[in-house]
Parts: C-alpha cells; sequence; structure tokens
C-alpha cells in the first residue's frame, strides 16, 4: 500500500453547459491527471451536471490571503465613480 | 443518509474556550482579539467562514468531528443496501439500488473533501474511523433482513436524514453547506424510490404487505433516534446553534418528522409501530412513544446487531482495494516519466 498516502489534491471545475464558464465544484485526490478527470466525472457529474470538466493540482493554485483582505481589495472601494449610479441623471434623460 | 450522531458523544472536553483567548502581554493578543471579533461579526451577520479564515479551536474541532461522522456515515451507509444489489427483485430495482449505493460513495466523497478544507487528511480521517476512534451513524448497524428494508431505508432512514441534511445546506462553514446542497438534492431520489418499493409491497400479496410491515417496525424507532438524544441531554446542540452549525435542535427535527411521517404511513397502508402515537390537537402535533435510549447507547458503544461486521467489510473492502491504489501509483509514475522524458 506504497502510495495510497499523499495522493495529490485537484480542484476540479465543471461547464454546466455551453455559454457558461467553468466553475468550481469542489476537490479530490488523484495521482495524476488522468485520474483525477475520470474521478471528477464520476463524483461530480453523475446527472448530467457538466459538458467540460478542468482539474487543477491545488497546488498550482496561488490565492490571496485572507488575512491581507482589507489592505488588498481596499484600492477598489472608494471609487464609486466607477459605478454607474455614481452620475446624477437629469429628469427626462433616457437610454442612458 | 445521516442522523445526529455527533450530539451522543460527551464533548470532549469541558470548554475550548481557553484555547481561543487571545494571548495576554504582547501585540500578538490584540490581533487574536481582533480576529475572533471578525469571526463573531461574520457568523452574527449570517455570513459564511471559508476554509483559510481565522476560526476558534473548538468550532475547527467541532466542524471535523460532525463532517468525518458523517462522511463514515455516508460510506458504512452503502453496505446495508449493497446487501441486496445481488438480490433486488427486477433489473429496473438493481439498477436503482446501484445508482444509490453509488451516491452514498460519491456524497462521502463531498464530506471528506469539505472536510480536509479544515487541515485534516482523508487518510487520517479513514484510519480514524478503522481504529473505531470515529464514529458513523448508529442506524448502520441494524441489518437489511428482507427486500423491503430497502424500502424502509429508503423511506424513513432517508427521510430523517433529508430532515438533518436541510438545515445544515446554510451551516456556516462554506465547504460543508455547499456539499449538503449536493447532496440534498441528491437524496430526495433516494427518499422517493424507498417510498415506492415500500408502497408497492403493500398493495402486493398478503406476504408482501407484511414485509413491508416487517420492515417498517424494525426501522420506525431506530429511525427516530437519528436525530440523537433530546435536546436537554444533548452535549452540542446549544454550542453548534451558536456558531450557525446547526439550525433546529433534535427534538423539533423529530418531531417534525414525526408528523410528516403519519400522513405518508397512511398513504402507504402500512402502521407505524407505536401504541402511543396519536393527534394532539392541542400542540397541533402527534404525541408519541418513549424512545428507548438504552438501546441507543448499547449500539452505539458498539452492541449492536452488525458494529463488528461492518467495520470488518469496510477495513476489508480498503485492503483488498490497495492493489487497485498502487496500479494507479504505478501507472502515474511511469506516466510521469514518458512525459518527463519527452518534455
Amino acid at each position: 500500500m506504497s502510495g495510497q498516502r499523499g495522493w495529490p489534491l485537484w480542484e476540479v471545475f465543471v461547464r454546466a453547459r455551453r455559454g457558461l464558464s467553468h466553475q468550481h465544484v469542489g476537490s479530490l485526490h488523484a495521482p495524476d491527471a488522468a485520474m483525477a478527470l475520470r474521478n471528477a466525472r464520476d463524483v461530480y457529474t453523475r446527472r448530467g451536471e457538466g459538458v467540460s470538466i478542468w482539474v487543477v493540482p491545488a497546488s498550482a493554485i496561488a490565492a490571496s490571503s485572507p488575512d491581507e483582505k482589507d489592505a488588498f481589495f481596499d484600492p477598489a472601494l472608494d471609487k464609486a465613480y466607477r459605478h454607474p449610479t455614481f452620475y446624477d441623471v437629469p429628469e427626462g434623460v433616457s437610454h442612458l | 443518509m445521516y442522523g445526529n450522531i455527533d450530539r451522543i458523544e460527551p464533548p470532549d472536553a469541558p470548554s475550548d474556550a481557553t484555547s481561543d483567548a487571545p494571548a495576554d502581554g504582547d501585540g500578538g493578543g490584540m490581533v487574536a482579539a481582533a480576529r475572533h471579533a471578525e469571526f463573531d461579526r461574520l457568523i452574527a451577520d449570517d455570513q459564511r467562514i471559508e476554509p483559510r479564515d481565522w476560526m476558534p479551536d473548538g468550532y475547527r474541532k467541532t466542524l471535523i468531528r460532525q463532517i468525518a461522522q458523517h462522511a463514515h456515515s455516508e460510506i458504512i451507509g452503502m453496505q446495508p443496501e449493497g446487501n441486496w444489489i445481488t438480490r433486488a427483485p427486477s433489473l429496473r430495482r438493481k439498477a436503482i439500488l446501484i445508482a444509490k449505493v453509488q451516491d452514498e460513495a460519491g456524497h462521502g466523497l463531498y464530506l471528506y473533501s469539505a472536510a480536509e478544507t479544515l487541515g485534516v487528511d482523508r487518510e487520517d480521517l479513514l484510519d480514524q474511523l478503522h481504529a473505531g476512534k470515529q464514529k458513523y451513524s448508529s442506524i448502520f448497524n441494524y441489518p437489511t433482513l428482507s427486500w423491503a428494508d430497502m424500502g424502509a431505508i429508503g423511506w424513513l432512514v432517508d427521510g430523517a436524514a433529508i430532515l438533518n441534511q436541510v438545515p445544515l445546506c446554510r451551516c456556516s462553514y462554506g465547504p460543508y453547506g455547499r456539499a449538503m446542497v449536493r447532496i440534498c438534492k441528491e437524496e430526495s431520489f433516494h427518499q422517493r424510490q424507498g417510498f415506492e418499493i415500500l408502497h408497492t409491497l403493500s398493495r402486493g400479496t398478503p406476504a408482501q404487505h407484511a414485509m413491508a410491515q416487517d420492515a417498517v417496525n424494525r426501522f420506525w424507532w431506530p429511525s427516530l433516534m437519528m436525530f440523537g438524544p433530546p435536546d436537554e441531554s444533548s452535549a452540542h446542540t446549544v454550542q453548534s446553534k451558536a456558531w450557525g452549525i446547526k439550525r433546529f435542535g433534535n427534538d423539533e427535527l423529530r418531531q417534525r418528522f414525526v408528523d410528516m411521517c403519519v400522513d405518508q404511513a397512511r398513504v402507504l397502508g402500512l402502521d407505524l409501530p407505536d401504541p402511543d402515537l396519536r393527534w394532539n390537537a392541542e400542540r397541533g402535533h402527534h404525541d408519541f412513544g418513549v424512545i428507548d435510549w438504552a438501546e441507543l447507547n448499547r449500539v452505539i458503544r458498539g452492541d449492536g446487531p452488525c458494529n463488528a461486521d461492518r467495520m470488518a467489510r469496510r477495513v476489508g473492502a480498503h485492503e483488498d482495494g490497495a492493489w487497485v491504489r498502487d496500479a494507479a501509483d504505478a501507472y502515474a509514475a511511469k506516466h510521469s516519466r514518458d512525459t518527463a522524458a519527452v518534455a
């Protein structure tokens, strides 16, 4: 039972149907990408939930840290002028 | 399938409060206090906690224990029904039962995956199951003696599980809630196919009707026990509710289950084996008899009819599958060498 421990973790993304992007649905362990894809099909699409699957080694994902989330996302918070609701539209103007 | 099994165990420590307390003295205390305040704010706002967020040790431990036991229940739950796959009465029933048992395996995998986001390894959880250090739902320690038991399990056991599980879709821990959404979607087929089995048998020959009634007689009380002990003696309920892990008390869900089943039993033409079961107009609910908690505790302690059997089968399956895992490893190693050579 040499390698049963430490099979890499794969994050699974499924495209539910054409026109939609792949969405993260969960994760699984598998020794390689081919097995990860097969297992992802059996675990996450038993009822036709997808038309395409991506599996990505979890170790390949770089993520922002929850600890620095304020500092990291702050620059977006004080720029209300990026939203259309920031602007006054005079009465009677339509299609704007 | 799942019951409130974690509620039955005594709490492992009086309180985790001390370990969550911010350290005194240095600036680390301030940071810890701020993190705890942020956690409390998210819980109070009914927001979700996600894997990389700070969380109190007690919250993490409670979730690991609950999700692991839930996952174990799913995979041990494959056994009572797997027992009848080769003897299903028709090809249609066999195909349905295989799909259901496969779903249980899938539910186990969703849940192990959710547990792993809390920093534990699936292999370690399985080791603890195999060593008897983590539990699974006591309902699976009852034998499945007849085909009608497939009906009773679907109708009663999965029915009780659904009532427990639907509120877990709103669990404060994101990955657990998301796994539960997936599971609940799939469970409703399980309950309906069980109901259909019983309905068919109940309207069949007298012998088939008797078989259905016998199955309901045996599974009724254990199903009520799936909701866990009465709230006043439930070790974890208060804290789990405060943390948004649990939304309803054991007794409330049990009452809902009884009320639901009375009407459905009428449609099935089957009796629920409780002489004290009657409508109470004042309460607007059905009264029901006293549950034999001594039996539940016996089964949890390991003296149920099938405890040893289930564990032996589980460990055996794990060991028998070793060559498959080894082969997959060998293939992956060879394949990665090939890929490296090409590159």
